[in-house]
């Protein structure tokens, strides 16, 4: 293949897998910049959901479609219910001190993958795609399967852009952001924010998680990396920054996508995550932050 | 004699708000000068910026001739200058002695040096006895005056205190403008209040900021009189307390 | 209580822990024995993360690179150059503490979540590093040290390290040097300074002192002691290895210090211990034994919010260091 298309391919590629970092990493953003706490365990609601997914579409059978679709929703909840389970158990009787929730969410961690290891076992195991038909480009065929991937990730961002931003649910979520006492003192029930907002943020990853395990098999460990990878995202894109959390995804994808495919992916890593380190030394705030004074 | 203190055109920019315009502003040596105004003159802007707080947008700050405009705070403290922060910034969770230790220890000799001249700060503002106390538990004046010790401690030149007084009691007050009569034999004072009274008999000279700029200048019986400071700030005639 | 019955209490308390470790080594049976020369190496690399974390208020998310720097310091003069252990253990500490100044000096341009990820990015180039380097380094599987390279000829005796009750005693030295090192930082005026830092940057800096200056000191200080605990593991347990600067050994110290007791001086060990001992317990009676750990953490963080010893000081034994 030239160099030309196979650009493209890298570059399709690298969007997919900024399609779900974005997912994941809008999740964690939510959490992080709303309830100001580290969830070490964002990753495992991730894994959670293909796990999940597989359970929901092994156990439906017929058309992967149907198996498919009742996971995209099905998944997602049960992620959000165990999620808010937590938050009400534990982060809220911790007044959710940036600390005891670091250790909290560690235990958490701990539990949900052992309870993955014990009950889906330690093996990986692939989920059947809903539909399987291969675009044919002048140079190479390529998933449409993968395609739509970025579609729906596209639509879930501006569905979430409008509601924070259009709708009272949003804008209760955004004052609790800004400065969570006054907000109490305006009657905000920020227990309760706090308890939807960590939910949602869980649900989020679940569904990237569903949208990304027919293409990639679901294994109980596959949580380690998307938890880095979108603390990164999130981080670059700037703290409270929509917009930075879904252009610093992009960017790390594609540039992801585009070196590993010239170049040995470990050499790739280092030069990547030296260059993103040295951008944060040098701007700390990221991409989009508000810069300190 | 050289002034102490010059500024020359010191401006702050805070978007498009301009906190502080253009300032032009001499303090001599040995002086107790009063800056006042109304809240949001830019009076807490124009001191942060002397001591390194806060950078300048433009302009020019000369201590003792020396341009430390662009000085990191820490050098303009070693250089003599204190300030004591408007909302209280002690230590809560240390002791009120540790508090005191922190600006001592740096240029204290080891072993009895320390000690002794936490407590003689402490002393001086009445807290010698509360010294085992931790600071947060400290009442507001008494956290407030605790500021005032940590200035002290830093044996300063240029002592700036940003509204001291708030929440002391009459007879703290009294004890308040002795320290600073004290002080002002060996250093240059600085001082932000709102209290008139206190002002009028403390201060050897009054600046008067207002939106950004400085409004009038002089000893207390001509600002009291000038019309200008009347009209934005002290009202004409009815309540003098002093 | 007066200043002096606090220094006998502190002295006193912490010459005891040492006393009982010594202790322990005449009585554990052969397997805990191994296992406690490990939990007292890596509590001496969890009491120089304390430093930073605790002391100065700076969470890191990368030290598992100070840890590797010594363990290859020290591996690779030995694998490569032949060197004793005594220079092989120097070059390890020498490492460290070159590596923590630079990272200091990077990274302490940031503050709050954008050092952690600074923090955690650097230590994942040094793993990336150790990987791509296989050469060098064994990549992935790592090296491991020969026995005869493990001993250590002072004067004119010779240590064998791998001997289990040599190995435990220099793990206690270890650990005591580092103890000692964290119990004279925070009793000394530098101590109290970073104590002052972590409350309230601003403040102190208007009282004259240069905090980057200080925070990158206990950024070094606390990057070498984490380094000795690396050498010190790959002189006493003969293996070096990539993993150990995986983001897992950066996450372990934080853990083990949270949940002993940030900012005390035996919090460190306590959480270290402690996380073993639930650990090791756990796995011996179920093989979902991570569940067990969860759980506990999740009750030790509920009731001790601020580590067993933190939680301690703060309701009954205010003197503890």
């Amino acid at each position: 293949m030239a160099f030309g298309p196979h650009l493209l391919l890298a570059v399709l590629e690298g969007l997919v897998t900024a399609a779900v970092l974005s997912l994941t990493a809008l999740g964690l953003s939510l959490v992080f910049g709303v309830m100001r706490i580290v969830n070490v365990a964002h990753g495992e609601f991730f894994m959670l959901g293909a796990v999940l997914a597989w359970a929901v579409a092994n156990a439906l059978g017929g058309h992967p479609a149907f198996g498919f679709l009742a996971a995209l929703i099905i998944a997602p909840l049960v992620v959000g219910g165990v999620a808010l389970v937590a938050e009400r158990l534990v982060l809220s009787r911790l007044n959710y001190n940036p600390e005891s929730t670091i250790v909290a969410t560690i235990g958490l961690l701990y539990i949900i993958q052992q309870l993955a290891l014990t009950f889906y076992g330690p093996e990986a195991r692939p989920v059947a795609p809903p539909f399987v038909w291969r675009l044919s480009l002048p140079w190479f065929g390529y998933s449409s399967y993968k395609l739509s991937i970025i579609a729906a990730a596209a639509l879930l961002l501006v569905a979430t852009w409008l509601v924070l931003t259009r709708t009272k649910v949003g804008l209760v979520m955004r004052a609790t952001q800004y400065d969570s006492e006054t907000a109490q003192a305006f009657g905000i029930p920020v227990g309760r924010v706090y308890a939807g907002v960590f939910a949602l943020g869980a649900m989020l990853a679940a569904l990237a998680a569903v949208l990304i395990v027919p293409i990639s098999q679901a294994h109980y460990l596959m949580g380690q990396d998307p938890l880095l990878l979108s603390f990164i995202v999130v981080i670059i894109g700037g703290l409270g920054s929509l917009r930075g959390t879904v252009v610093a995804a992009v960017l790390i994808g594609v540039s992801d996508g585009v070196v590993s495919m010239f170049f040995s992916p470990t050499l790739a890593k280092m030069i990547a995550t030296l260059a993103v380190a040295l951008v944060l030394v040098f701007r700390p705030q990221g991409l989009f932050g508000t810069a300190p004074r | 004699m050289t002034p102490l203190l010059v500024t020359k055109g010191l401006t702050r920019r805070f978007g498009g708000l301009k906190a502080v315009d253009g300032v032009d502003f001499t303090l001599m040596p040995g002086e107790i000068r009063a800056v006042i105004g109304p809240n949001g003159a830019g009076k807490t802007t124009f001191v942060s910026m002397v001591c390194g707080r806060i950078l300048p947008t433009s302009g020019m700050i000369l201590f003792d001739g020396a341009d430390i405009t662009d000085m990191p705070p820490h050098r303009r403290v070693r250089l003599g200058i204190a300030y004591t922060f408007q909302i209280t910034s002690v230590f809560p969770n240390l002791s009120v002695y540790d508090n005191v230790a922190l600006p001592v220890q740096r240029t204290a000799t080891v072993g009895q040096g320390v000690r002794a001249s936490v407590m003689a700060a402490l002393e001086k503002v009445g807290l010698a006895g509360r010294a085992a106390m931790q600071a947060g538990q400290l009442a507001y004046g008494h956290q407030r005056l605790l500021e005032v010790a940590m200035g002290l401690a830093l044996k300063p030149r240029l002592l700036i205190l940003d509204e001291p007084t708030q929440g002391l009691s009459d007879a703290e007050i009294e004890n308040f403008v002795t320290l600073v009569r004290t002080v002002a034999e060996e250093a240059t004072v600085l001082l932000i209040e709102h209290n008139m009274p206190l002002v009028m008999r403390l201060a050897d000279r009054i600046t008067v900021f207002d939106a950004g700029r400085v409004l009038a200048e002089g000893t207390p019986e001509q600002v009291r009189a000038d019309a200008a400071v009347q009209a934005a700030y002290l009202g004409t005639g009815a309540g003098e307390a002093a | 209580m007066s200043g002096e019955d606090r220094h006998a209490k502190i002295y006193g308390l912490h010459l005891a822990v040492l006393a009982v470790l010594f202790g322990l080594s005449f009585v554990l049976p052969a397997y805990y024995h191994g296992l406690m020369a490990r939990i007292l190496v890596l509590a001496a690399f969890a009491m120089g993360y304390n430093i930073l974390f605790g002391y100065a208020g700076l969470l890191s998310l990368g030290h598992a690179m100070f840890f590797a720097a010594g363990m290859y310091g020290a591996g690779l003069s030995i694998a490569h150059f032949g060197l004793g252990v005594p220079l092989a253990f120097l070059s390890g500490l020498a490492c460290g503490a070159l590596l923590s100044l630079v990272i200091g000096l990077l990274a302490l341009r940031t503050s709050g979540v954008a050092f952690m990820i600074v923090t955690m990015m650097f230590a994942q180039v040094l793993a990336l590093s150790l990987i791509y380097f296989a050469g060098w380094t064994g990549g992935d599987q790592g090296l491991v040290i020969p026995q005869p390279a493990r001993i250590l000829t002072l004067g004119g005796a010779a240590f064998d390290l791998t001997d289990p009750t040599v190995r435990y005693m220099a793990a206690l030295a270890l650990f005591a040097v580092a103890l000692a090192v964290t119990l004279a930082l925070v009793r000394s005026r530098h101590g109290r300074v970073l104590v002052a830092i972590r409350e309230n940057e601003e403040r102190t800096k208007m009282l004259g002192y240069d905090t980057f200056a200080n925070k990158l000191a206990a950024v070094v200080v606390s990057g070498t002691v984490s380094a000795a605990a690396g050498a010190a593991f790959a002189l006493l347990f003969g293996y070096v290895g990539a993993n150990f600067a995986g983001v897992q050994y950066s996450i372990l110290p934080l853990l083990w210090v949270l949940l002993g007791g940030a900012a005390t001086t035996l919090g460190p060990l306590l959480g270290t211990l402690v996380m073993y001992v639930v650990t090791d317990t756990a796995s011996s009676f179920t093989s979902a034994w991570l569940l067990i750990v969860g759980v506990v953490l999740i009750l030790l963080v509920l009731f001790f919010p601020k580590g067993i010893l933190g939680t301690l000081r703060a309701r009954w034994l205010g003197w503890l260091p």
